[in-house]
């Protein structure tokens, strides 16, 4: 509940973006979430990140199912198109989206439980079709918004505010991301944008399926001794192993950069990805070395975040299942609709 | 970085920028308040503390404060700081019982005032309720020197001059008219126990050119200030039809506007330099250039022209001038020269101190420019037991300044008669004071309004000139009143950060409307600025930095600059790291240099 607003003031001086627009016209609705809740840091950084890529907020569509996080599309890019889609049901209805007109951003803001849970499936088949998206999982490690139950997500031996210990095993989103089939992997936290702005701008910018699975805290139901989701546990085992960092196409420097320090990956856009803080050898697009980092760090309870897996090589939806390059709402009405003999011609060839 | 400190009493002090840049350090916002729920009469006094003449102020400040608020750093207008003064003052009810008074008994020492000043008015205002026996002797027939002698009554009502006057003279204050001081060491030789100077910069600037000494020509050639001073006291009641006024300065603007008001129909006020080296501020030169006063860039004055001895005119040189990038004058260049008619002269080109009834043997000094050496802190002059204030100390300032000397001066007499050292001083103190109410209540209005600054409203051009004491401004409505107390933003109610209490969840950050916090690690100055996203170094505003953070040993910084005080901060943080307190800076005046002290 609030009963205030964030004031719009157009400051003296404000910094613009190329559209000139300033950064509080990537701004939404206040948020209602709670004061403290991981989520509100997670939005400010996609609206930073929209903001700095310079996207026209009419030219970006945001989707989520439901649950705290699934609320927060209402609170950034007021000027862009959206749906809240039923429990579970974006990546479906953003597959569909994406199939009407690929040319638009799209940036899909769920839940652990959304997604883990309920929307399990929807979730790996939009990894699995490659579907040309930035997949934000806002996870912590509960239902936040049906008062704190353990989601698919929590850790085992973690425990819940009341103390009740959870013994189911987790879902990792990120080692399930890399046994399907997306194409661009990463882990975030809400408490580090420096990381998370940057990664987002990356991920929005990949051609293909994108998450980042942001540790994300829940101040009300997880935020206590116990929890392995926690602001002061995150914090304590956070590793920010690698940093990714967008470079458009008008910015590129052609450096040489020396092996095991900066790592420039070319994107479709041309522009690049630059990975920095790499671990000697560790090679992003390597994605058995991806899981067993991933495997790895976890056995010493370490959170490693940064962008753990990307492959620029592999085709998206759009390519594979060879649509016309053409949205919709731009195909003739007679091309879209070529009539009733038409279809009679194609039901003909199947018999 | 090191941490701020911000028990530093002039951390928090800065931080209110309008309070901060009046020389009296008046308590603005906490005015402002008090005026937004109606009670008039404890905003006068809370003024009166400071500035001891709400009413004259609120009319004729030179309002340093509204340049400096902040309001004004975010959009394009200042918060009508010093209307809202006068609306304190025309709205109190009658708080003559709740005024200093005189005391049942004095304490025997006697203090003289040189002129009847704002500075001496001040002097007498702080040490006679304390009980001391205070004299001030004026030269004219009236008190309340340049207030009543220069500014004119379109502009300050002889009314409002005389009851902020009367108040101090009914304390027990002694008022010596027609009385000049002649001779300063006779003066001394009386039984005083402190002397007060407050005698004003009384020479105005004279402009010895061609032709300015002829006979006929000259007795149309008039020194500003003394002009002014003529018309007050109805000597002059009559100008010329074209007169032409040499300076840009405060006394410029009220002799053009003076001029008309006495039955001149062509005013042109000729200036040396370009617009932006002019001295009188953009409100003064709006208020005469919508009395149809033209003003003239780049005129430099060169001769008086006269014939069969009667002015007739002045001769200019038109100049041109370099202006490099940082707007100063780099070069100049005379490009011609034209002759403009006109029946009277006025200059209003500065005015000079002058001592001449200050007799060297009495071991007052006096520098070169007749300034006499005065002690910064103390206002003691190289003689102990005599103080300069006012205009007289260094030179032409203004009323505000005027007070705020009267009242240091005051305490070093005090401490002076009690034989005390008089740079023993009370330093000024912060006291915090909680405003949180309950959930999303505060003890201010702190939504932000985005209205835009009132405009004063005047009286129709055809009513004005008739009559000399015609006040132009008008007040403020109801409607106007309400509106601009909403537009200060409180900067008062300061956000205290408690760095053990930080989850370093970044709500703050994110709620922040302008975007002047941050969590960072530490490093120096600029490198903890770039963190921010609009962050300017802007003179007199800090960076608060806080000790490193329980989680990550980084950083909380905020830029002061641009933040609103809007509380969201506080409002958002789950913890109640940040807070909103109300910070009341402790500014100290005679009355309360005793306290603590062991009796
Ligand atoms: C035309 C003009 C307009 C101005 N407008 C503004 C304005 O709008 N706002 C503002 O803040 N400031 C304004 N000022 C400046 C302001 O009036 C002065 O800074 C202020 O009045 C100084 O106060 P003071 O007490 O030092 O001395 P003054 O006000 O100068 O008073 C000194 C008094 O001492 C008397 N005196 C002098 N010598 C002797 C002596 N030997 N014996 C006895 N008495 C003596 C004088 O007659 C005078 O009454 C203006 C000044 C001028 C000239
Ligand atoms: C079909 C359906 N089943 C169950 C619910 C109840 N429900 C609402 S939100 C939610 C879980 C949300 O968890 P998560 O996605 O992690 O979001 P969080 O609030 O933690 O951000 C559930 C189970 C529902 N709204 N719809
Ligand atoms: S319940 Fe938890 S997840 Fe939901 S808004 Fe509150 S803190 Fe955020
Ligand atoms: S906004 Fe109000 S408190 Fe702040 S500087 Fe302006 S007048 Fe003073
Ligand atoms: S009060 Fe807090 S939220 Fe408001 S502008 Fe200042 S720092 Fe930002
Ligand atoms: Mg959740």
């Amino acid at each position: 509940m609030t009963s205030f607003t964030k004031p719009i003031i157009r400051r003296k001086n404000e910094p613009t973006n190329e559209l000139g627009l300033v950064r509080a016209d990537y701004d939404g609705a206040m948020s209602t979430l709670c004061a403290g809740c991981g989520h509100d840091a997670v939005t400010a950084s996609m609206a930073r990140a929209f903001f700095e890529l310079s996207i026209e907020p009419h030219r970006a569509v945001k989707v989520s199912g439901i649950g705290c996080s699934s609320k927060t599309t209402a609170y950034f890019l007021r000027e862009s198109h959206g749906i809240n889609t039923v429990h579970g049901r974006m990546p479906s209805v953003a597959t569909g989206a994406i199939a009407a007109n690929h040319e638009l951003t799209y940036i899909g803001v769920s839940g652990d439980g959304d997604s883990l849970s309920i929307g399990l499936g929807q979730f790996v088949h939009a990894m699995r079709r490659n579907v040309n998206m930035l997949y934000m999982l806002e996870n912590n490690g509960v239902y936040g918004l049906t008062k704190g139950q353990f989601s698919a997500a929590a850790d085992m031996g973690s425990t819940a505010k009341k103390g009740a210990i959870n013994e189911l095993p987790p879902i990792d989103p990120v080692a399930l991301a890399l046994s399907v089939g997306a194409t661009f992997v990463a882990r975030g936290f809400s408490g580090d944008r420096e990381q998370l702005v940057p990664l987002i701008k990356a991920g929005l910018k990949h051609k293909g399926f994108g998450l980042i699975d942001v540790i994300s805290p829940c101040v009300s139901f997880n935020d206590h001794k116990g929890s392995t989701k926690s602001y002061e546990h995150t914090y304590k085992y956070y590793n920010p192993a690698v940093h990714a960092d967008y470079v458009p196409p008008s910015k590129q420097i052609k450096a040489a950069y020396d092996a095991g320090d900066v790592m420039p990956i070319e994107l479709h856009d041309g522009g690049q990805i630059t990975l920095r803080k790499l671990e000697n050898g560790y090679d992003p697009r390597d994605r058995a070395a991806a899981v067993h980092k991933l495997f790895e760090s976890g056995q010493s309870q370490e959170i490693v975040t940064g962008l753990l897996y990307i492959n620029e090589d592999h085709k998206d939806m759009h390519e594979m299942a060879r649509m016309d390059d053409r949205p919709l709402n731009a195909i003739p009405y007679s091309e879209l609709n070529p009539g009733a003999a038409k279809l009679k011609e194609i039901q003909k060839s199947f018999r | 970085m090191k941490p701020t400190n911000t028990r530093n009493p002039d951390y928090y002090h800065k931080v209110v920028d309008c309070q901060w840049a009046c020389p009296a350090h008046t308590p603005v916002p906490q005015y402002i308040r008090l005026i937004a729920q109606g009670r008039y009469g404890d905003a006068y006094l809370l003024n009166r503390e400071s500035n001891v003449f709400p009413g004259v102020l609120g009319r004729v400040c030179d309002r340093p404060c509204e340049p400096a608020c902040r309001r004004g750093r975010l959009e394009a207008e200042p918060v009508a700081i010093c209307r809202l003064k006068r609306v304190a003052a025309d709205h109190r009810e009658d708080i003559t019982d709740r005024l200093p008074k005189k005391p049942a008994k004095t304490n025997g020492k006697k203090i003289a005032l040189i002129g009847a000043g704002p500075a001496s008015f001040t002097v007498a205002n702080d040490l006679a309720p304390l009980g001391y026996e205070c004299t001030i002797f004026e030269k004219l027939s009236e008190p309340g020197g340049l207030m009543r002698s220069n500014i004119p009554a379109f502009r300050l009502p002889e009314k409002v001059l005389s009851e902020e006057l009367d108040c101090i003279l009914d304390m027990g204050v002694e008022l010596k008219l027609n009385s000049p001081v002649e001779s300063m060491s006779a003066f001394l030789a009386q039984d005083w126990d402190a002397v007060f100077v407050g005698t004003g910069a009384p020479r105005g600037k004279d402009l010895n050119l061609d032709g300015r000494w002829e006979d006929g020509a000259k007795d149309n050639i008039h020194i500003g200030i003394d002009w002014l001073e003529s018309v007050a006291f109805e000597h002059t009641k009559a100008i010329g039809k074209n007169v032409l006024i040499i300076g840009v300065g405060n006394t410029a603007m009220d002799c053009c506007r003076t001029s008309l008001r006495l039955g001149a129909k062509n005013v042109k006020v000729m200036a040396r330099k370009p617009r932006q080296f002019f001295k009188a501020s953009v409100w003064e030169l709006e208020d005469a250039e919508e009395e149809n006063i033209e003003i003239m860039v780049n005129h430099s004055p060169k001769a008086f022209v006269h014939k069969n001895g009667k002015l007739t005119g002045m001769v200019f040189d038109l100049m041109e001038y370099v202006i490099d990038d940082n707007g100063r004058i780099t070069d100049q260049k005379v490009t011609g020269q034209t002759t403009i008619p006109c029946d009277d002269v006025i200059l209003a080109i500065g005015q000079d101190n002058a001592f001449p009834w200050i007799e060297e043997s009495c071991g007052i000094e006096l520098d070169k420019w007749q300034v006499p050496v005065v002690d910064e802190t103390t206002f003691e002059s190289t003689r102990k037991g005599v103080f300069f204030g006012g205009d007289s100390a260094f030179g032409p300032k203004n009323i505000i300044w005027a007070v705020e000397h009267g009242h240091q001066a005051a305490i070093s007499i005090h401490k002076h008669c009690q034989g005390k050292m008089l740079t023993g001083r009370l330093p000024n103190e912060v006291d915090m004071a909680p405003t949180k109410m309950g959930m999303f209540e505060w003890r201010y209005s702190n939504s932000y309004d985005d209205a835009e600054r009132r405009k004063m409203n005047h009286v129709e051009l055809t009513k004005r000139f008739a009559e000399l004491d015609v006040e132009v401004e008008l007040g403020f409505t109801p409607e106007q009143i309400a509106t601009e107390v909403e537009r200060c933003l409180n900067c008062d109610i300061q956000t205290v950060f408690e760095p053990s209490l930080c989850e370093e969840c970044d709500a703050c950050i994110d709620i922040c409307p302008v975007e002047c916090l941050s969590i960072t690690p530490d490093g120096d100055e600029d490198t903890l600025r770039a963190s921010l996203s609009a962050s300017e170094k802007i003179a007199g505003q800090d960076l608060f930095v806080s000790s490193a953070l329980p989680m990550t040993k980084r950083v909380m910084i905020k830029d002061e600059n641009v933040c609103l005080h809007c509380g969201l901060c506080a409002e958002r943080c789950p913890t109640a790291a940040w807070d909103m307190q109300e910070a009341l800076i402790q500014i100290h005046h005679a009355d309360d240099q005793d306290e603590g002290a062991v009796p």
